[in-house]
């Protein structure tokens, strides 16, 4: 264990520490105290900033459980760093929004921080981890704080329901990601993502590559709400606004992202990676932008708002594979893809954190978030209205922000994407700049609605519960650093370029470093009359356009009925699988102890027939079979007589006596096979088992003694001839094959010499094999003492006695 | 309570009968070694002759003759056989070894004896044990 490790497992440790903090100290926020860890995390990761601009990398292991091959390796690199700087970041900024945002007294603050605590040690632990199933591990508890999280007010009934909405499709994600990372273990023998990057060459010839590779983009695909897993992210905005801001725009839904860029050298070969990535990418993009302009909730816009810019940042990383195939080119002009994704990466967590907790604040300023209510509040809070205004801007990809840089970045890597001559990306990549620009389009719409409607228009007095005022100084601490951030990023966005971006896409694409690509992450404000600034143009002119002729399409959205929604395809899962486990249970669980046997014996003779049929056991062999006289003959009668008697009697009394001459019959059979001690036995027990039957049928109760023949059922009788034959036919299979020799001889020979006695059946009872006598002893003493018990303790009976 | 009918006949040949069933599940218990018999069908015998007595005689009558609490004598008779078979293990050899050996006895003479016997104590008092047990309980519980 070194530092770095119990740097990142220290949110796990502070977070035992913040109950005893909030108990102790109730008139200070708790939130200042958890202040401190991030902000002390933020500043021990930056340290690594030269390092890694070098193109080195920090690797550390400390043992878990080596016999496993799984370690607690912390891996430093570009993208780890990346990732670690906006966790610690973010989730600092976070902490001091959210010590304004939770009030002292009325929250439970010691959860909130906990469970937040929790989240941030858990995504250090993902983005740093270089082993595959500690990875997993620290994934898992990404999915369960953000459950805790999400459901923070769990008096609410959506907030609980939006926690198991996101815990069920991100846990299914998950695990199907353990199965892709156990696929990779299979392949490559190893668990390192490390040491897996460097055999991707053999793993491409796998067998289970494909599948592999599914199973980790659909955990991948689940975390990071793409189309049609981003159903999730929407129901998240129950939690409260400083989680929003934190999991569900800058970090947690990154996760998704992060896998993607950190297996792309492992999987990324692949045409099928391309088109999965870039196309889920591209589709959700669109898909988000389109669903967040009919919201009407400020948090349900900027909900779809991430989903949307998510699927941005996937289909890019989706193109930059391309890169992979066109080493021989100088200047690999497919890398700006890639470079673009990390770029808006950082944009997004900048302008969507702030737009988040602009929401909150404005939430928290009004008492309501629904834009059909809001309006005219800029000059009630012109401070929340600027940096409103930064990150609606950003968003929609306008100069001079640091999201028209990146918008510009994905423009030209889309438009590329025409001009590459694989996997008939040439004639069906049309698809990537149209719904990219689409999706652009639909993202200004928003992006300006999200402001306007907000901020502008007519101020409605009567609909706001409180009355409008500028939050407090502390309150816009955080997002007034993060919207200077969007400027600073966008006006001198290359004092990120060479130490962060670069470092990143070389972690991304590994393969091309290694032959000597530079990567070229100088990013130039103007590129001169390019194709992607006329798109850029179109958006904005478009968007324009679409926004004030709102009302009129608005009808578009009404025309796809609610039913045929994804949600609802979700309920409707849910609810039908219910009801189908509930009806499947409660089909075959009857209750009735006679089902219950039908299933055993049934399926007993399924079993055994089959084994039977597929060992090809069955044989008959007449050899060594004994002469049959005719006393065998007259007794085995007898004994069929009696049972069928037993069967078909009408009385009771007439099956109990029956069964009585059933059972001396075959006492009567030990006789003649010359067993006295069994026949001895058999005559007396026999006895006592009728005396004890015939006891039980004397007290029956005179209301069902209803002297009725047994009803005959026709599967009963299947069952039952069905039992008799199968027995028959291994009785008479284990006879004809015997393999080898009886040991009886051993105690024929040795019933004397060895244990002095002359009858071996007593002999074997209490010395060669007294053990089992020992214990039978005891269950008949068990089965006294029962009998004893359940007649003599009645604790249910009243007092009569 | 029914009226008392007049039983002398039952009871007599009961007195007389019950002796001859005790002396032959004797008998059968201790040549189990060498013949058809042992624990267990002794064991049933002996509680077959204390039924008959049961039958004759009511159960506060058959109680004054024998006072004995079965329950007991089931836990005697588990003691017998796990003490049998653990006595081995004091000399040295495995879990339930039976040691054997002729003895020449004060009035017996020479006799052979066996620790198997002494096992099959355990099972005979058991099986009186259990079957006197179940059927007293049953008897008593209406």
């Amino acid at each position: 264990m070194t530092l770095l490790h119990w740097a990142i497992i220290s949110p796990f440790l502070f977070a035992i520490l913040i109950p005893f903090l909030y108990k102790a100290m109730r008139q200070v926020h708790t939130g200042w105290f958890v202040l401190l860890l991030p902000v002390a995390l933020f500043s021990y990761f930056i340290q690594f900033m030269p390092v890694t601009s070098d193109g080195k990398a920090i690797k550390e292991t400390a043992e878990w459980m080596p016999s496993f091959d799984i370690n607690f390796t912390a891996y430093v690199d570009g993208l780890g760093l990346l990732f670690a700087l906006l966790i610690t970041g973010i989730g600092s900024l976070v902490v001091l929004y959210s010590i304004y945002y939770l009030d002292k007294k009325r929250e439970q603050l010691h959860n909130f921080y906990v469970y937040l605590m929790m989240f941030m040690g858990a995504m250090l632990g993902v983005v740093l981890s270089d082993n595959l199933i500690v990875l997993y591990m620290f994934w898992e508890f990404t999915s369960i704080s953000s459950f805790l999280l999400i459901g923070y007010w769990y008096h609410r009934e959506r907030s609980r329901y939006g926690a198991l909405k996101s815990m069920l499709i991100t846990v299914f994600g998950g695990l199907s990601m353990l199965g892709g990372f156990i696929l990779l273990y299979l392949m490559g023998g190893t668990f390192s993502i490390r040491e897996l990057i460097s055999q991707s060459d053999l793993l491409m010839n796998e067998a289970l590559f494909i599948p592999a590779m599914l199973l980790v983009l659909l955990g991948a695909f689940t975390k990071s709400a793409q189309f049609p897993f981003h159903i999730w992210l929407p129901d998240a905005m129950e939690a409260p606004t400083p989680v929003s801001a934190y999991l569900h725009s800058a970090t947690m839904v990154k996760a998704g992202i992060y896998l993607v860029a950190r297996m792309s050298p492992i999987f990324a070969e692949t045409s099928l990676w391309l088109w999965l990535v870039g196309g889920f990418g591209i589709f959700t993009l669109f898909w988000g932008s389109f669903n967040a302009v009919k919201q009407t909730d400020l948090k349900a816009i900027l909900a779809f708002s991430t989903v949307s810019q998510l699927g941005l940042i996937m289909s890019l990383l989706g193109v930059g594979a391309a890169a992979l195939h066109y080493t021989h080119l100088d200047d690999n002009i497919y890398m700006v893809a890639t470079l673009a994704a990390v770029f808006h990466l950082i944009n997004h967590a900048t302008f969507k954190g702030s737009l988040f907790m602009v929401a909150g604040i404005v939430d928290h300023e009004t008492g309501t978030r629904d834009i059909r209510k809001l309006g005219g509040l800029m000059s009630f809070m012109p401070i929340t209205f600027t940096i409103a205004i930064i990150g609606a801007f950003s968003m929609a990809g306008l100069p001079p922000f640091n999201g028209f840089l990146s918008k510009e970045m994905f423009f030209t890597g889309m438009v590329r994407v025409l001009e590459m001559d694989i996997f008939s990306l040439d004639t069906a990549g049309i698809i990537f700049p149209v719904l990219a620009w689409v999706g652009s389009v639909f993202t200004f719409i928003y992006s300006m609605i999200l402001v306007f409607k907000t901020f502008t228009g007519e101020h409605q007095p009567e609909k706001l519960e409180k009355k409008p005022h500028e939050a407090p100084l502390g309150m816009l601490i955080s997002p007034i650093i993060l919207a200077s951030l969007v400027v600073v990023f966008g006006f001198f966005p290359n004092i990120l370029s060479e130490r962060i971006i670069a470092p990143a896409v070389a972690a991304i694409t590994p393969s091309l470093v290694e032959e000597g690509h530079e990567i070229k992450a100088h990013i130039s404000f103007w590129h001169g009359p390019t194709p992607e600034l006329f798109m850029t143009f179109g958006v904005i002119l478009f968007g324009i356009l679409l926004y004030h002729l709102l009302p009129k399409w608005k009808k578009v959205y009404s025309w796809r009925p609610e039913r045929l929604s994804l949600n609802s395809i979700y309920d409707g899962v849910l609810v039908r699988g219910e009801r189908a486990a509930s009806s499947f249970t409660k089909g075959y669980m009857t209750g009735f102890i006679r089902s219950y046997l039908v299933y055993i014996f049934a399926f007993f003779i399924g079993i055994a027939l089959f084994g039977l049929w597929y060992k090809g056991a069955f044989a008959v062999n007449t050899v060594e079979l004994a002469p049959i006289g005719i006393y065998e003959v007259a007794i085995a009668l007898l004994l069929v007589i009696s049972s069928l008697t037993t069967l078909f009697a009408k009385s009771r009394l007439t099956s109990i006596i029956s069964l009585g001459a059933a059972g001396y019959t075959v006492s009567l059979f030990f006789v003649l096979f010359r067993a006295p001690d069994l026949a001895l036995t058999q005559l007396v027990i026999e006895t006592v088992s009728v005396a004890l039957f015939l006891l039980c049928f004397y007290h029956l109760p005179k209301m069902s003694r209803h002297e009725t023949r047994v009803k005959f059922k026709i599967e009963n009788a299947v069952i039952a001839v069905g039992v008799g034959i199968v027995v028959t036919l291994f009785a008479i299979s284990s006879y004809s094959t015997k393999l080898f020799k009886s040991i009886s001889s051993y105690y024929i020979e040795n019933v004397y010499e060895v244990a002095h006695g002359k009858n071996m059946v007593n002999v074997i009872l209490v010395d060669f094999r007294g053990f089992d006598t020992l214990f039978e002893i005891c269950v008949l003493a068990i089965a006294s003492l029962g009998i004893y018990s359940m007649i003599k303790l009645r604790l249910t009976r009243r007092k009569e006695g | 309570m029914k009226t008392k009918t007049n039983d002398v006949i039952l009871q007599t040949v009961t007195n007389v009968v019950a002796f001859m069933i005790l002396l032959f599940s004797l008998r059968i218990f201790f040549v189990g070694h060498y013949t058809p018999g042992g624990g267990f069908i002794g064991g049933l015998m002996t509680s077959g002759a204390i039924v008959l007595l049961l039958l004759a005689y009511d159960i506060k009558t058959v109680a004054n003759i024998l006072p004995v609490d079965y329950k007991i004598l089931t836990a005697i008779g588990l003691l017998f056989a796990v003490g049998t078979s653990a006595g081995a293990l004091v000399f040295d050899v495995p879990f339930l070894t039976h040691a054997y050996g002729e003895f020449n006895l004060p009035l017996l003479g020479e006799t052979g004896l066996h620790t198997a016997v002494l096992f099959d104590t355990g099972v005979y008092l058991v099986v009186i044990g259990v079957t006197m047990t179940i059927i007293q309980t049953i008897g008593v519980s209406e």
